[in-house]
C-alpha cells in the first residue's frame, strides 16, 4: 500500500495538509515586512534566517475572513523548484500518513478547486490536500 | 568524490589550460623563435590530453593529441612557424574551447574535427596525410627495436658534444604487474629526472594506454653513466629487467654530411631547451589556492550577517544590563566581525584580469578579420572586481571593443591618409576609484561625428530636429545608447546590428553601473563604464515612511534636503518644487507604496525630501524621516515576488527586520 505524509494544519476548524516534501521547516509568526504594491494575499517577507522570505496568508488566498494571529499561529515553511514561500496558517496540527487509495479528487468542492489536490480520509478525518504549485502562482495581481 | 565533482574541476582547469594555451599562442606569435613558449604550450595541451583522456572524451583528447604533436615537432624546431600553421592551432583551441563548453553545458564533447584534425596531420608531414590508414598498420609492426631518423641522430651527436651519452634502455615489467601504464609512467618520471627521452618504442600515447607486452624501450639523452640509469629504473618496483645500451658513437658516424645539416636545423640543441624548461618553471611559482564554489560564500556570508543581526541584540544587552565585562566582550566581538567581514568581501573579489584576458585573441582574429593593424594595450588587470560583476561584464566588453575596432578605428589606409600611425591602438584600462571600479575601452580611431549621429538620430526618431540643435556634445554621444541607433554606414560581421550599445547599457546599469562616452573627432573616442565594487553590498540611505522602513541606494542620490510645505506649488497636477533652479517633480512614498498612517501623525510644516537621478532627470521622493546611511547587504526578494514596483529587492537591518531597497530609476520615466 502506497502511502506518503503530510504535515497538516487547521483553517478556523477545517483541515488541510501539504505534502512534507515540499515543507522545509514551520516557524512562529515574526515581524513581517509589508511589501507595497504586491497582491493582498502576499502579508510581506520574513528574515528567515538570513534568507529574505515572502509569506502568503492563506486565509487570504483562499478568501476566508482573515482573523488576528494568535500564539498558535505558524508560518510553513514551503519550497518547491527555486520558489521559496511561507504560508500562514492558524495551527499546525500533525505529521499523517495518508494512503494513496484514500485520496478522493476535490471536484465535489465548490470555489477555489484549483488549489485543491484532493481530500484525504483518515479514520473519520477530512483532510484536504493543498497543490503548492498552484498556490505558488501569482496571477491575480 | 563523484564523477560529477571531477567534472566540474576537469572543465575549470581545462579552461584554464587553454586560456594559457591562447596567451603563450599570441605571445608565440610576436616572438616565434622562443621555444620555451612553445614548451609552455607543449605542457598545457599535455595536461590537457591526459585530463580529458581521464575522463572518457575520445574527441577531447585526440584531437589536444593532433595538436601536441604539431607542437611537439616545433618545439623540436623540425618545423618552423608559419602563419598557417598558428592559425591552424588557433582554430585547433576554438574547437577544443567548443567542446569543453560542449561538455560543461552537459553534452559529450563531440565535434566534427576531421577537417582539423586532417590540416594537424598535414602539417606534420604533407606525404602522410595520403596515406594515414598506412600509418597506423606501420605503426603497430614495427619491432622493439628503436629505429632512429637522421635528425635524432643530429641531436645525439649534437648532446654528445655536450658531454651527453645517448642510451637506449629496454624495460620488461613484471607479468604479475596489474597497471602497467602506471609503473611506465614511474619509469619516464625517473627517465625525465636523469635526461631528455627522445623516442619510445611504443610511443608514449600507447604506452600510457598500457598497448605494450611488459616490455618497451626508450632513446634516452643523459649525462649519467649507464649503471646508475640502471640501478634508479630497478628501483621502481615491478620492474623486472632493464637493459640499458649506450648508443650514438657508432651510429652517429653513419653520414656525416648530412647530419651536419640537420644540426644546423635543430639548433637550438635540445640541450638548452631542457634548460629553458627549467628556468620558465622556476619563473611562475604556483600560488597556493583552492577553487570555493560561490554559493559557498554566499552562504558564508548568509550566515555572518546573522551573526551581525545577533551581536547587535548583544549589544542591546550589554547597554541596557550595564555589565562592563559583557560590553567588553561584544566590542572585541565587533572588531573581529568587522574584520571578517572585509575577509568574506574580499573572497569574493577576482581580478578583472579574468575577463581581460580573453580580448587579445579576440583581437587578433577581428583585426585579421578586417584587415586592419591594430594594437592592444591593457592597464590595471589586476583591479579586482565582485565576482558576480565579473561573470556579467564580458558581453558588454566585447561589444564595446568590436566597436572600437569596427567604427571607432578607420581603416589602415585611411589613417596612413591621415598622418596617423599605420597601426591603431586600443587600450583597456581598469582602475579603482573610490567606491566604483572604472573599466575604459579607449581607441586613437576617427572618434564620433557629431552631424552624422544627429542626423541619424532624427531619421530614427530618437531626437527631434528643434531639440538637436541645443544639444551639448555629450548629449549627443549619449544618443549612441538609444535603442535602435548604428551609425556604421555598413552593416559588418562584427557590430552594427543596431542593438549593440542599448544593450551595453542596459545590462551595465542593471549591474548598478552607468555607461558615458566622449570622443574627439579625428583623435578617438573613450567609454567608460562605471561599476559598483560590489553587487552584494551597496551604501544605501535608511529612510522612514510611516512606520516603515526603507532604503535607498546611494548611487542614485543626488541630495536630501527640506523644504517647507508650502514651497510645493502643483502644476498640471502634478506636485513639484524649485531647486536649484530646477523644476522637480515629487513622489509622495507614502501614497506610491500605500503604506498606512501612523497613528499619532501630525501634520508637518517641513518635507524631507530625497532627490534622485537617472541620467539627468531627476525627481524628489517625500519621506518621512532619514535614519542615515548604511552599508547593507542586499538580498533577492526571491522568485516568488517578482516585478514589484520601483523595488529593487530587500536587506535585512541589525535588529533582524526586513527593509525593502527603492529602486528609485522606475519612478523617472
Amino acid at each position: 500500500m502506497e502511502s506518503f505524509k503530510i504535515v497538516a494544519f487547521k483553517l478556523g476548524e477545517e483541515e488541510y495538509g501539504l505534502d512534507i516534501t515540499n515543507v522545509q521547516s514551520i516557524e512562529r509568526i515574526q515581524q513581517i515586512t509589508r511589501v507595497p504594491n504586491a497582491p493582498h494575499y502576499v502579508k510581506g517577507v520574513i528574515n528567515l534566517r538570513g534568507t529574505v522570505t515572502p509569506v502568503i496568508d492563506l486565509r487570504a488566498k483562499l478568501d476566508f475572513d482573515c482573523t488576528d494571529y494568535t500564539k498558535d499561529t505558524r508560518v510553513i515553511i514551503t519550497k518547491n523548484e527555486e520558489i521559496q514561500l511561507g504560508i500562514i496558517v492558524d495551527r499546525t496540527s500533525d505529521v499523517l500518513d495518508i494512503a494513496k487509495e484514500n485520496i478522493e479528487n476535490a471536484t465535489s468542492l465548490s470555489g477555489n478547486t484549483e488549489f485543491f489536490e484532493g481530500i484525504a480520509k483518515l479514520n473519520g478525518r477530512l483532510i484536504i490536500l493543498l497543490n503548492l504549485e498552484e498556490l505558488m502562482k501569482t496571477t491575480n495581481y | 568524490m563523484e564523477y560529477n565533482d571531477f567534472l566540474e574541476m576537469f572543465i575549470e582547469e581545462s579552461k584554464d589550460h587553454l586560456q594559457n594555451i591562447n596567451d603563450e599562442l599570441l605571445k608565440l606569435e610576436a616572438d616565434p623563435d622562443n621555444t620555451s613558449i612553445v614548451n609552455e604550450i607543449f605542457r598545457s595541451a599535455h595536461t590537457l590530453k591526459g585530463m580529458a583522456a581521464t575522463m572518457g572524451f575520445e574527441d577531447l583528447a585526440s584531437l589536444t593529441h593532433d595538436m601536441e604533436n604539431v607542437l611537439d615537432l616545433l618545439r623540436n624546431s623540425k618545423l618552423t612557424i608559419t602563419s598557417e600553421i598558428m592559425d591552424i592551432i588557433f582554430t585547433c583551441v576554438d574547437f577544443i574551447e567548443k567542446m569543453v563548453t560542449n561538455i560543461e553545458q552537459g553534452g559529450n564533447g563531440k565535434e566534427n574535427v576531421t577537417d582539423i584534425v586532417f590540416q594537424l596531420k598535414k602539417i606534420q608531414d604533407p606525404s602522410l596525410a595520403m596515406n594515414l590508414e598506412n600509418q597506423a598498420i606501420n605503426e603497430t609492426a614495427a619491432t622493439a627495436q628503436l629505429v632512429m631518423d637522421e635528425f635524432q641522430l643530429s641531436v645525439i651527436n649534437e648532446a654528445i658534444k655536450f658531454g651527453n651519452h645517448a642510451y637506449q634502455i629496454s624495460v620488461t615489467l613484471d607479468e604479475q604487474c596489474v597497471m602497467k601504464a602506471v609503473r611506465a609512467y614511474m619509469v619516464f618520471q625517473v627517465l625525465e629526472e636523469l635526461g631528455e627521452v627522445l623516442q619510445t618504442n611504443p610511443p608514449v600515447e600507447q604506452i600510457e594506454e598500457e598497448g605494450f607486452n611488459d616490455t618497451f624501450s626508450i632513446l634516452l639523452l643523459s649525462p649519467q653513466e649507464a649503471q646508475d640509469i640502471q640501478k634508479q629504473l630497478l628501483n621502481v618496483s615491478e620492474v623486472k629487467q632493464v637493459l640499458v645500451v649506450e648508443q650514438g658513437n657508432q651510429q652517429g658516424k653513419i653520414d656525416e654530411e648530412v647530419l651536419v645539416k640537420e644540426v644546423e636545423k635543430a639548433d637550438p640543441t635540445p640541450k638548452q631547451n631542457g634548460n629553458e624548461e627549467s628556468d620558465s618553471s622556476k619563473k611562475k611559482p604556483r600560488s597556493k589556492s583552492i577553487r570555493v564554489d560561490i554559493d559557498k560564500l554566499d552562504q558564508l556570508m548568509n550566515l555572518f550577517s546573522e551573526l551581525i543581526i545577533d551581536r547587535g541584540r548583544l549589544e542591546q544587552i550589554a547597554q541596557n544590563t550595564h555589565l562592563n565585562e559583557l560590553t567588553e566582550t561584544v566590542e572585541h566581538m565587533t572588531r573581529i566581525s568587522t574584520n571578517l567581514q572585509e575577509l568574506i568581501l574580499n573572497m569574493r573579489m577576482v581580478p578583472v584580469e579574468q575577463v581581460f584576458n580573453r580580448f587579445p585573441r579576440m583581437i587578433r582574429d577581428l583585426a585579421k578579420e578586417l584587415n586592419k593593424k591594430i594594437e592592444l594595450i591593457i592597464e590595471g588587470a589586476e583591479t579586482e572586481l565582485d565576482r558576480t560583476v565579473i561573470d556579467e561584464i564580458g558581453d558588454p566588453l566585447v561589444h564595446l571593443i568590436r566597436n572600437a575596432l569596427d567604427h571607432g578605428l578607420e581603416t589602415t589606409k585611411d589613417r596612413i591618409e591621415c598622418g596617423k600611425p599605420e597601426e591603431g591602438k586600443v587600450v583597456l584600462k581598469a582602475y579603482h576609484s573610490g567606491n566604483h571600479v572604472f573599466i575604459e575601452v579607449k581607441d586613437d580611431g576617427k572618434g564620433i561625428n557629431r552631424e552624422k549621429v544627429l542626423s541619424k538620430g532624427i531619421e530614427r526618431g530618437v531626437v527631434t530636429l528643434e531639440d538637436s540643435q541645443n544639444l551639448t556634445d555629450s548629449q549627443v554621444y549619449s544618443l549612441l545608447f538609444s535603442s535602435g541607433f548604428s551609425t556604421a554606414d555598413k552593416i559588418s560581421d562584427i557590430s552594427g546590428r543596431g542593438v549593440g550599445l542599448d544593450v551595453v547599457k542596459t545590462k551595465i546599469e542593471s549591474l548598478g553601473g552607468a555607461i558615458s562616452v566622449d570622443s574627439t573627432l579625428g583623435q578617438g573616442s573613450i567609454f567608460q563604464i562605471q561599476l559598483p565594487l560590489s553587487l552584494s553590498i551597496i551604501y544605501a540611505m535608511l529612510i522612514k515612511v510611516a512606520n516603515e522602513t526603507y532604503a535607498i541606494p546611494f548611487n542614485s542620490i543626488v541630495e536630501i534636503t527640506n523644504v517647507a510645505r508650502d514651497e510645493v506649488v502643483t502644476l498640471h497636477g502634478q506636485k513639484v518644487i524649485q531647486f536649484r533652479e530646477q523644476v522637480v517633480p515629487l513622489i509622495y512614498l507614502q501614497e506610491v507604496f500605500h503604506v498606512p498612517s501612523a497613528p499619532n501623525e501630525t501634520e508637518v510644516q517641513e518635507l524631507f525630501i530625497v532627490i534622485v537621478r537617472k541620467g539627468d532627470k531627476t525627481v524628489g521622493l517625500v519621506v518621512d524621516s532619514v535614519l542615515g546611511q548604511q552599508e547593507v547587504v542586499l538580498k533577492s526578494l526571491g522568485s516568488y515576488l517578482t516585478n514589484l514596483y520601483a523595488i529593487s529587492g530587500a536587506t535585512i537591518l541589525g535588529n533582524g527586520e526586513v527593509a525593502l531597497i527603492i529602486d528609485s530609476n522606475q519612478f523617472i520615466n
